[in-house]
């Protein structure tokens, strides 16, 4: 975690340490010829001579600590750099941080060499033609890495970029280094951008919680910042506020503990419960064409997981084609997708019904085997196609990021997923209820003769319905692509658990649907934090089969005399 | 009324067929010599035994979907249970062999750093104790599951989705490391069954012939009880169980009777696969196993025991044919094989005589019930 933040600052420097070498070249040239006045005696002069640094002995005299190679002063002269206002300063913390910073042992002379492999001096930053031959790096032990971090945010507080003055606050925040005040102290007094000024206030109130030398009434202050703040961070910070500070201030920061882990446990509950909702949306979308398949036609569609399947294929399919062909449309191929996989995978339904289920009505167990067998063949085919390893889904750029609601983060595409669910019942709902062919599945569903002979083709709604069912198994996979493994077992994965929502909620009732994916979601979720992903998972099956012993028939079960046939 | 016999003539065909194979192949195998076309080569021991304990497993799985209606899509976890009961006996044989020699732990023990053998571990260095494990174990749960399952009222295809969570939810909790059955590598590594090394042709010849007694004696003990008075309520109530109730009969007591002797037997046969394969581990928790049982039953032809144990050993051996020579072929083979059965042969192989020769004759068979 701290090397990845190191590796990014440091990589964030990298340009600005090429600008300053930009800046400097000019001026190396302008110097050509003019009395040079030597950093240090024993550097030999060579053509390209270094320019004058007139005056800056106490910046060479932090050099010199490099040299010594011993951590202590490799610290304290990082620490010197942090406020120095020389421009090599960021140059030489950057070098040392990447191992580029090197020193001659016999003339105690400091150099950094570049990416590129070129050597320059360290104080000013001009090439040196003939180096020493023996230089060594300068080492790092975890202190010196610490030591690093703290400088390198300190010089970029002052940094152009706004982004990059917020992420040093945050790097400045978290190492407290009472050493980088004064830098902070002008960053704040000159910070116009509100975001990064409250960033500024909070790195100060942090260091200043723990200063004996603040004023009580700045102690206090900063107490109240980081309550306000009233993350984890903060937190872990209020609990070292040190024994012989100020009676008030140590009170204070007892009140401030104790409202914080007051609103970091609800948060943790939200923040579970939101976990829960997205589980409960994609439980939703695998078992919602269940609902139709088993719920209203009563057929055991142990195929329906790799309907969800063949849908996520069909959405990898459509973006490799927009890759390959019209770029520009990526943002748009989920929405490609979701008809392409409807209308594929309504197909392969209809396809399957007509060939296979029609002849098995009434026999639910027979069926129930010749549906695995299936999906046996659907499975083996995709990976005879596709091949067995994972294909790559990407996502389109308003599916990716997240943002922040209080202490919680809620990411895009999980937000997107529960909306899209709730659409797709929605819709659904209304197909049955509103259309024609809703009415026509009821009346099949609810008597099949009597139907027929109204004159409704039963036969060709089984297809139509079976086909729906399909179809909006095959819309769940295009979404659930954004957030699962295409592979071929993915729709093995979410087999049982289907079953499991449609079995749960009364088979026949959407609205049963919806509640128990939601409620299973949210309970597997609540349940984690206690007994861990597992044996919340297994608590949940065995709650299960123990619910279907009170209500064999489901939390929301139909009545009536067409239950019992 | 008229008396169904134990064995009737098919019954008996199988019985001969079994014991003759259970002299014949060892016979062949030591005293032939490998040249001779008849021999059976030492690496076909442990699979033919292989094939006989899923035969049993399979004779099980019809005992209750042939004859009491209960689709079980979870008797793999009864196999596996009484297969884990002989995997912690033989890992106590190995004692300080392991990797690391600590004569009581087993090695994924010391290497999880157990300080002691868990509770449920002991006694299964005691032979007779696991081998009463093996039948306890997956009954006692077959009996708790029926119990409420049957009471209840669950039946048909509900009854089939939460013996599937069942067997899920145990998967799940085998694959733990910290339930103390070695997590998802399971029990390996075995060295001596009561004494005698595991690897030894002469102990594979004596599992062989155990496991086909084994089903031999699991055949004699379903039939005698389907041919019972009490089997003939056991088909009442899968062809009408509202009114077999309605007549006076304990209809669940019934279903948890076979339920459970089912149970047992496919922990047997699970603890005669063990040694023969030398792995026992989560994945045989797998629905899909469970899934695949079935269709050995319906392969051969459901409520016929013997058409069980037939398909069991047509399906296993076109798997080990497939995989070996088509892998890739072998899940569409399975599939088309599902739907094929279901869609055309619904009396299974063992019909399939009875089947063609009614369609030639255009006439319906005559059902073998209703034959004086």
């Amino acid at each position: 975690m701290r090397g990845g933040r190191l590796a990014a600052l440091a990589s964030g420097l990298g340009p600005l340490l090429l600008l300053a070498l930009l800046l400097a070249a000019p001026g190396a040239a302008r110097a050509q010829g003019t009395p040079e006045a030597p950093v240090t005696p024993a550097v030999p002069v060579t053509s390209g001579a270094p320019p004058a640094v007139t005056a800056d002995t106490g910046f060479a005299a932090i050099l010199g600590k490099f040299s010594t190679d011993r951590y202590a002063d490799t610290a304290a002269a990082l620490a010197e750099l942090a406020t120095s206002p020389s421009p090599q300063a960021a140059a030489v913390v950057d070098a040392l941080a990447d191992g580029r910073l090197l020193y001659d042992g016999a003339s105690k002379a400091v150099f950094i060499r570049t990416p590129a492999g070129a050597i320059r001096d360290a104080a000013t930053g001009a090439p040196v033609a003939s180096p020493p031959v023996d230089l060594s790096p300068v080492r790092a032990n975890n202190r010196v890495r610490r030591a690093i971090e703290a400088a390198m945010g300190a010089l970029s507080l002052l940094d152009a970029d706004a982004d990059r003055r917020r992420e040093a606050a945050a790097a400045v925040f978290k190492s407290r280094d009472p050493a980088v005040l004064p830098t902070l102290d002008a960053a704040l007094a000159r910070e116009g951008v509100p975001q990064v000024k409250a960033a500024l206030a909070e790195a100060r109130a942090a260091i200043l919680l723990n200063s004996p030398a603040a004023p009580e009434a700045e102690r206090l202050s900063a107490v109240k910042l980081l309550v306000d703040r009233g993350d984890q961070e903060a937190l872990g910070l209020l609990r070292t506020v040190p024994a012989d500070a100020p009676a008030a201030v140590k009170s204070a920061a007892q009140v401030g503990i104790v409202s914080i882990e007051r609103d970091l446990k609800f948060w943790a509950v939200a923040q579970n419960v939101w976990y829960g909702l997205s589980l409960g949306s994609v439980l939703l979308l695998a078992a919602i064409g269940l609902a139709i398949t088993f719920g209203v036609m009563g057929v055991i569609n142990m195929a329906h997981g790799e309907m969800v399947m063949l849908g996520a294929y069909t959405t990898f399919v459509v973006q490799d084609v927009i890759r390959s062909s019209a770029p520009h449309l990526f943002d748009w191929s989920l929405a490609i997708a979701l008809p392409a996989a409807f209308l594929f995978t309504g197909l392969v339904g209809v396809v399957l019904e007509r060939t296979v289920i029609r002849f098995l009505y009434g026999r639910p167990l027979e069926t129930l085997l010749a549906t695995w067998g299936v999906s046996l063949m659907l499975q083996q085919a995709v990976r005879s196609i596709f091949g067995p390893t994972n294909q790559e889904v990407g996502a389109p750029s308003w599916m990716s990021g997240a943002f922040q609601v209080g202490q919680m983060s809620i990411t895009y595409n999980r937000l997107w997923i529960i909306v899209f669910s709730l659409l797709v019942f929605v819709a659904l709902l209304l197909v049955l209820k509103r259309t024609s062919l809703g009415l026509y599945v009821r009346a099949v569903t609810q008597n099949r003769r009597m139907a027929a002979a109204m004159g409704i083709r039963t036969g060709r709604i089984d297809a139509l319905t079976f086909g729906l069912g399909s179809g909006i198994a095959g819309i769940a996979g295009v979404a659930l692509s954004q957030i699962d493994n295409v592979s071929p077992n993915l729709g093995q994965g979410y087999i049982i658990d289907s079953f499991m929502v449609v079995v749960f909620g009364g088979v026949g009732n959407l609205w049963g649907t919806l509640v128990g994916a939601f409620t299973l979601g949210v309970a597997n979720k609540l349940l984690e934090p206690f007994a861990g992903a597992v044996l919340g998972k297994i608590a949940l099956l065995v709650f299960i089969i123990l619910f279907i012993q009170k209500r064999p028939r489901g939390l929301f079960a139909l009545k009536g005399r067409a239950v019992e046939s | 009324m008229n008396r169904t016999r134990i064995i009737d003539r098919t019954g008996g065909i199988f019985l001969v067929i079994v014991l003759a194979a259970a002299v014949l192949v060892p016979a062949s195998n030591l005293l032939l010599s490998p040249t001779n076309p008849l021999h059976v080569p030492d690496y076909m021991i442990p699979l033919l035994g292989k094939y006989l304990s899923y035969a049993l497993l399979a004779v099980a799985v019809d005992l209750v979907w042939g004859y009491c209606g209960v689709l079980s899509l979870g008797h793999g976890a009864f196999f596996a249970l009484g297969g884990y009961a002989m995997g912690m006996y033989l890992m106590r044989q190995i004692g300080p062999r392991g990797v690391y020699g600590n004569p009581v732990l087993p090695d994924f023990m010391v290497f999880l750093n157990y300080k002691e053998l868990p509770w449920f571990w002991l006694g299964f260095d005691w032979f007779p104790f696991a081998a009463l494990m093996v039948l306890l174990v997956p009954g006692l749960l077959a009996f708790v599951f029926g119990w409420f399952a049957f009471r209840s009222r669950v039946t048909g295809v509900y009854l089939s989705i939460i013996t599937q969570a069942m067997t899920f939810a145990l998967m799940l909790a085998f694959f733990r490391n910290d339930m103390g059955f070695g997590g998802n590598n399971g029990l390996t590594d075995f060295k001596d069954i009561l004494g005698f090394s595991i690897q030894a042709p002469q102990t594979r010849l004596v599992l062989f012939v155990a496991s086909a007694l084994a089903l031999a004696l699991g055949y004699l003990i379903c039939r005698a009880l389907v041919t019972s008075k009490y089997g003939k309520v056991l088909v009442a109530v899968r062809d009408a169980e509202s009114r077999t109730r309605f007549l006076g009969y304990r209809v669940e007591n019934y279903k948890l009777l076979a339920w459970t002797l089912s149970a047992m037997l496919a922990g047997v046969a699970g603890a005669l696969y063990v040694p023969q394969v030398g792995i026992i581990n989560p994945s045989e928790f797998a629905p899909a196993q469970s899934i695949e049982m079935v269709i050995w039953v319906a392969v051969g032809g459901r409520g016929t025991l013997v058409g069980a144990a037939l398909g069991a050993l047509i399906v296993n051996a076109g798997k080990t044919w497939f995989t070996g020579v088509l892998p890739d072929a072998w899940l569409f083979a399975l599939g088309a094989l599902f739907v094929v059965v279901t869609l055309f042969l619904p009396k299974g192989v063992l019909g399939l005589g009875a089947q063609i020769s009614g369609r030639l004759r255009r006439r319906p068979p005559v059902p073998v019930e209703s034959t004086p």
